[in-house]
Formats: C-alpha cells, structure tokens, sequence
C-alpha cells in the first residue's frame, strides 16, 4: 500500500485551491541499473479528485511527471468544511485515495 | 448469450475504431481506454494532436505556460498550463525534446478553472508547451523554453 | 577606414560583455525563481509524515515507540530539539548529532540495533525510516534559530575536533572541506557554496539540511550530505554517526549560532 498523499485544500472566494503532494517513484522505464538491466516502467497513470463525492477532476499522465508529484488545481464552488479526495491509479494497477477538508 | 463482458467488449472494439479515426468524444475515450498510450507514445506535437483527435495547433496568447527559465536540475521542473478562455476541454503539458512529448492531459470539467500546475522531468533544455483543446476543434497553445543545467559536482 | 574597423570592433567586444554580463545576472535570478517555484510543495513533507507516524507507532524487539526518547530537551520534547543540535548527552557520555541520538534511543527504546542501522546503505531499510524521522524533527524546529550549547567540555572540544577536520587536507586531491567551504563567494557551476567557517545566513549552509534532494528524489540527513562530501573530496566517508561527523556537525552548527533553519528544505 503506497504512502499517503498530503493533501491541502484552501477556499479563498468562490474557490478553492487545492495542492497534492503524492508518493510515487515515478520511473521513466528509460533507466538502467548498476547491472545494465532496465528498470521497469512504474508511473501514475490517472489522476481523480472528487468534491463531497461528486467527481471534479481527471487526469492522465506520463511518466514524464517528476518523482513524488505535486499537482495544484482549483474546484468552483468548494467552500471551509467541504471534503475533497484525490485518488491516482498506476500502471501496475494500485491506486491509493486520500481526503482532505477544506479549511 | 449476450453477458455484460460481451458487451463491454463490442463497445471497447467500437470505441478503438473510432479512436482511429478521431471521431470520439474526449469522454468516452477515457472510458474505453482509461489511458491512452498511443498519445503518451508520441514523440511530437503533432503526433499527440493526432492520437488525441485534435486540430492542428496555433500559437495563442490566450494560452499561458508557465515555467522557470533555468532548471537546476532536469529531474523537476514545474510548468503550469492555464486559460482564460471559455469553452476548454482539455488542458495538455508537452516537452518537446523528451523521448516521448505528452507529459499530461488534464480534463477541464465544469466544476475546476483551467489552471493547473505540476512537474515534470526533463532530460534536456527544451520547449515545453501548454496546449488547449477546445470544444469548438480549435487547439491553442503557448511555448515557453526551459534550460536545463547539471549542477554542483555534476549530480 | 582602419580606425572605423577598430572602433566597431571594441564596440562588438563591449556589447557580447554586456550580453555576458546580463546572461550571469539573470542565471543567478533564474536559479532563484526555479527554487522559489519549488518552495510551495516540498516533497520533503511526505517524509515528515511518515516521520511523525514512527515516532509514535511501537516498534522493533521491546515494542515501544520512540515517544519517550529524549533529544536534548527532555524526554519525548520534539519542538525546539534539532537547533541544539549536536550536544552533550549524559546518558550515553558523549555528544551526538540527531541521527546517532536516533539511533542509540532506538537501541535503547525499541532494541533496534543501532550498529545494523549504521551499516545499512542510505536510503534502504531503517536508513530509509530515519531519513522520515529527521525530516520529522528538524521539521518541528522550523523557523528557530539555531543555538547549540557549549557550555559542557565535550562540547566545546567537539567544536575544535571539528574545526581541525574541516581544515584537514587530505586525498588523493588535497581537498579539505575548507576547499569548498572557507572562503566567501565560491560557487561551483551555478551553485553558490556557503562559507561554513561562520555564519552564512538564515536557511544557508548548516541551517538547510535536512534536505529533500530533487536529483534523487531522496531525503537527505546531514549524515548522507557529509558522506557525499567525502565522496566529492576522494576521502574515504568515517563512518555513519562517527566522531568526526558529529565534530563537524558541531562546528557549523555553532558558527550557524543565531541563523534561522528552514529545514527540512529542497535542494537540487
């Protein structure tokens, strides 16, 4: 089981901006180890987010994303109190889902 | 007997057909694929805009990219990919000298701004790009170059 | 017509100075605007979490946490411990910097082999625990100043030990840390290098690490960056948690008296 997101979720006006940081390798495929062998492709692939369980954001990526992302978006609409979770999926299939409150 | 798998699978086929031919809607992409591969394959602009079904692109200053001049190190570069516009669907980060150009496709749903920021590796000095697909076919973008240095003692 | 071609020619010369000289001012504020892009979203803050998770989860062969491991400022007192950092300890009669206090109250605490744990490479099991753990603590300082206590002999003979190794050439390339690190305004490439031998200022030097290193992806103690000093300078590394590390530790940390940490921070 992946280690936890930090998930900060800020309402200012009519919004909120939320800012993730996930723990993830992130591995290319491209790289090679002290051995010569390739180091497998490991890389989130889907990015979800939900405002109080209705869905808000998706995403694709790469693995062209850094190691450990960090992901900044902003939801209409949230507002202190509103819960928002963020879910990623990787290529081998696990996924992680963490909340956050909107402060 | 039709099962629900039988179905599924016709439609998948559907969907990948019209995948080909650039007729399905961003949306239901997603749901066939959950990922597609064939965009985060491509090795240019074009060849992404052509597995994503879009039009060919054009520099706009509605589109803004934003990114640091220097890099210290390529491992983490942070770019952000914005748009006032209305009407956007989709919001794309490239760099265009990386082995494969699409770093990431965020869906612009009604409920988030067209405003994202993350960071992405760089094996090289290179253009990276932000590139909005809009609902009316057109695709807008905006460049900005980003140098990559090796720093310190060269790690 | 000579003295035309001259005068175009030193005005070529001036301009591509000119153009030089903008070219270094504005890599010196590109690299501070890439830093400052980076600051909001330290990956760092992964590590802290973990950090304060096995600081209070029971672990190892007596099942205990390490909630009651006194770093300097009483037992379980985490806030305020990293900036007084290394000192005296009366109960193991020696001084220590934060991961060889780590190490011995785990020992201590949790029987968690404190040797194991020296001989484990960085990055890799309980290195991989302790790398949270620091992130963890220095986090709880962040903001203070630094103020390291010297009032115990060991401490302040710590300080001359350390003093005398951060001069000590040695290698097969005569380097001493003081190479790098005696003197103002050295750099290399595009990193400025901070003058250890005094204060360099809020967040500088000493008062940076523990750092999340974006090269890596990895979180770096000031134990790792030390043995990657060592690295750099074709010496051989003394050891994790050695004296000498620990000597070093104390001299830039009190030369550091007064400066802010911002620790853990995101470095290259």
């Amino acid at each position: 089981m992946a280690d936890p997101m930090r998930i900060r979720a800020q309402a200012s006006g009519d919004k909120a901006t939320v800012r993730v940081l996930m723990a993830h390798e992130m591995e290319t495929g491209q790289r090679k180890d002290a051995a010569g062998k390739v180091i497998p492709a490991w890389y989130i692939q889907q990015v979800h987010a939900k405002l109080n369980g209705k869905d808000v954001l998706s995403a694709q990526w790469g693995p062209a994303v850094a190691k450990n992302p960090f992901l900044q978006f902003m939801i209409k609409g949230a507002k202190a109190g509103d819960k928002v979770s963020v879910s990623w999926v990787d290529n081998r299939g696990d996924t992680r889902t963490d909340e956050a409150v909107v402060t | 007997m039709h099962t629900r798998r039988q179905a599924l699978s016709a439609s998948a086929k559907l969907a990948l057909l019209l995948l080909g031919a650039g007729v399905l809607p961003a949306v239901a992409q997603a749901q066939a694929s959950g990922f597609n591969q064939t965009a985060f394959d491509a090795k240019s602009l074009a060849e992404v805009m052509k597995a994503l079904g879009g039009a060919a692109p054009a520099a706009s200053s509605d589109v803004t990219v934003s990114a640091p001049d220097i890099a210290e190190n390529g491992a983490v570069v942070p770019v952000g990919a914005s748009t006032a516009l209305a009407g956007v669907k989709r919001l794309l980060v490239l760099v265009e000298k990386n082995p494969a150009a699409l770093s990431a496709i965020f869906e612009v749903g009604e409920m988030v701004d067209a405003n994202f920021s993350t960071r992405v590796k760089m094996g090289q000095s290179s253009d990276v790009y932000a590139v909005a697909m809009m609902s009316d076919g057109r695709v807008l973008y905006a460049k900005k170059e980003v140098k990559v240095t090796l720093g310190g003692c060269g790690g | 017509m000579m003295r035309i071609l001259w005068a175009g020619a030193a005005a070529a010369i001036a301009a591509s100075s000119a153009l030089v000289w903008a070219q270094q001012k504005s890599s010196a504020e590109g690299i501070a605007e890439y830093r400052a892009m980076l600051a909001d979203g330290n990956p760092a803050e992964l590590f802290e979490a973990k950090g304060e998770a096995l600081w209070k989860t029971k672990r190892g062969p007596k099942n205990a946490s390490l909630e009651t491991c006194d770093l300097g400022k009483g037992p379980g007192v985490v806030r305020g411990a990293f900036v007084e950092l290394p000192r005296y300890f009366a109960d193991t009669g020696r001084v220590q910097d934060l991961e060889s206090r780590l190490l011995s109250c785990s020992e201590t605490l949790q029987g968690i082999s404190a040797a194991e744990t020296a001989a484990t490479p960085f990055g890799r099991g309980e290195q991989s625990n302790i790398e949270a753990l620091v992130a963890y603590i220095s986090a709880a300082s962040r903001g203070m100043k630094f103020s390291l206590p010297q009032g115990n002999p060991e401490e302040r003979k710590m300080y001359e030990l350390g003093k005398r190794a951060f001069f000590y050439r040695a290698g097969s390339h005569g380097f001493a840390c003081a190479s790098c690190h005696g003197d103002a305004g050295k750099r290399i490439r595009l990193q400025d290098l901070p003058e250890l031998t005094k204060n360099p200022g809020d967040g500088v030097g000493f008062a940076a690490w523990p750092a999340y290193r974006v090269s890596s992806g990895e979180l770096w103690g000031m134990q790792r960056r030390l043995n990657d000093c060592y690295r750099q300078q074709r010496f051989p590394y003394p050891g994790y948690g050695s004296e000498v590390t620990i000597a070093l530790g104390v001299y830039m940390g009190v030369n550091a008296k007064g400066a802010e940490s911002v620790a853990p921070s995101i470095k290259r």
